[in-house]
């Protein structure tokens, strides 16, 4: 692990809101593992994780293993706020879906739309860990 | 005019589930949509009207439609009256149907009592360590540190990176509103302010500046709305709601997300197509300013100006009334006057009907205003939202 990885956040996450749902992503969580869901009946991966499929209504969704990696979409850098500055954005998966998140590990002014990220997991207060992103 | 038979229950289906510690309320409500749809010979995509009570995970109907996909409704209502919701919700859908706002409308109900803290949704809040059963999306959005600033921040920044909007562009906005809110006695801010006082203001949420920022005002406000015959019998100006139209939207399973429109794309169509006008014929806007890209995107996506246009329509003082070709939130708006327990959409019809009545300030009264629009956009313009548009006409 480098030491930007090592560099606690300022802002603490708060523990997810774990349902029966979301459950196994959030047991692959506190191993490392990002996963989303994709559907077997039209092939298309969605996000946030659904055990039914946002674009076809079908039961047939997977939990799949994902890189992590993929692009800013964009971003906004909350200046407001007694911890510090963070920077909450989207990223748009490689495998197309967008995901709401946190960048971190980064000079929060030199992040650009378009730039690569990859996933990292980052301790939650008394939850599991929850995935952010730092620029690649 | 009878509603009677003007609409048909066609599709009908009861959960099998009397335990379901495996399942979230959603995906129970989803299923049981599906149940009804199959069961009607009808899909998802053919859904046009949402209706759910107050127990429904999320924000009203939105966080529902989101999780489910429903990608084409047009009319939402999720009142709120107990265990008698879904019967008042058929009468409602009737209304909604014989008035054209829908043909397929959705109803459903779903919960989980029996698996204790998770049997009321709207609850959620569940401790470390616990399952919940709160809204679909809570896990995966409410732990970033999202607020209003930030989240409306993203589609700043995202409509600078592709239109090359820029933060002057934006703070012609503010400038129009303090113009306006000079003259409002009430306002809570009165100050005539410039593009330099809005881009030198310390920023808040990248590109947000502190000037790009609504007020936070107490408040309130009511409107009264009557049929033809009680309108003719009151001694006050006619404003004739000729034109509404309604949408949510959300990120829809993370594809297409594309945080530089808001609903305004399709509850503008709708609106101007029942009212019989156009954008150009609008002598006035009430126009939700939450933040200065808020008024900017849904000016766009009302069709003011073409896609990306914005930032140019907006500038050298064009909402300003008797200044530019738009005049806009005469009362100074969210921006300068009020923003009542931050909610802005009421007091954007009022502002319209003030205008329309010729009560406005003498200094911000537009001539011969005839034609007006108030829109907003509730929820958040960067996760999900609600959007509504009225078109009111003097009569």
């Amino acid at each position: 692990m480098s030491e930007a990885e090592a560099k606690p956040a300022g802002r603490a996450i708060p523990a997810p809101a774990v349902t029966v749902e979301s459950k196994p992503f959030w047991d692959a969580a506190a191993e490392g593992r990002f996963l989303i869901k994709r559907c077997t009946a039209c092939g298309k991966a969605h996000w946030y994780p659904r055990a039914i499929c946002p674009f076809c209504a079908s039961d047939d969704t997977v939990w799949e293993e994902s890189p992590g990696e993929g692009e800013i979409y964009t971003f906004s850098i909350m200046r407001r706020s007694p911890t510090g500055p963070y920077v909450i954005g989207y990223v748009t998966l490689d495998e197309g879906p967008a995901v709401l998140t946190n960048f971190v590990d980064c000079d929060p002014d030199s992040l650009r739309i378009g730039q690569r990220v990859k996933v990292r997991f980052q301790p939650t207060e008394g939850g599991p860990p929850a995935p952010v992103f730092r620029p690649l | 005019m009878s509603l009677k038979g003007k609409a048909y229950i066609m599709g009908a289906w009861e959960h099998p589930t009397r335990d379901a510690p495996d399942k979230t309320s959603a995906q129970l409500h989803a299923e049981s949509a599906r149940g009804a749809l199959a069961d009607a010979g009808l899909s998802f995509d053919d859904v046009d009207g949402y209706f759910c009570a107050g127990d429904a995970p999320g924000f009203g109907g939105m966080s529902m439609v989101d999780y489910m996909g429903l990608r084409n409704v047009r009319h939402l209502d999720s009142t709120e009256t107990g265990g008698s919701s879904y019967i008042l919700h058929v009468g409602h859908a009737v209304q909604a149907i014989a008035a054209g706002k829908c043909q397929v409308a959705l109803i459903t109900l779903a919960g989980r009592p029996r698996q204790g803290q998770g049997g009321r949704p709207g609850g959620g809040g569940a401790r470390p360590g616990q399952l919940s059963d709160g809204p679909p999306e809570a896990g995966f959005e409410n732990i970033y540190g999202g607020s209003t600033h930030n989240t409306y921040g993203m589609c700043a920044m995202r409509h600078m990176h592709d239109y090359g909007t820029t933060s002057e562009q934006l703070a012609w906005i503010k400038v129009a509103a303090s113009h306006h809110a000079q003259w409002n006695e009430h306002a809570f801010l009165k100050d005539v302010v410039t593009v330099e006082d809005v881009v030198n203001s310390r920023m808040i949420a990248d590109p947000l500046h502190l000037l790009d920022c609504c007020v936070v005002t107490d408040g309130g406000g009511a409107l009264i709305v009557t049929s033809p015959e009680a309108a003719r019998s009151l001694n006050r100006p006619k404003v004739k709601v000729i034109g509404s139209g309604e949408a949510p939207k959300g990120p829809s399973g993370g594809h297409c997300l594309d945080l530089t429109c808001s609903g305004a794309v399709w509850s503008g169509p709708r609106a101007f197509e029942e009212a019989g006008v156009t954008p150009a014929d609008i002598k006035y806007a009430s126009i939700y300013d939450s933040f200065t890209i808020t008024v900017l995107m849904q000016l766009e996506d009302l069709g003011f100006c073409p896609k990306g246009q914005g930032g140019r329509f907006v500038a050298d003082g064009n909402l300003i009334s008797g200044v530019g070709k738009l005049p806009f939130n005469t009362d100074g708006g969210g921006l300068c006057n009020n923003h009542p327990t931050n909610r802005g959409g009421i007091t954007k019809v009022i502002e319209a009907v003030r205008q329309l009545r010729g009560e406005a300030h003498p200094k911000v009264q537009v001539a011969n205003c005839d034609l007006a629009l108030a829109h907003g956009t509730g929820g958040s313009l960067g996760t999900r939202h609600g959007a509504a548009t009225v078109i009111l006409e003097r009569e």
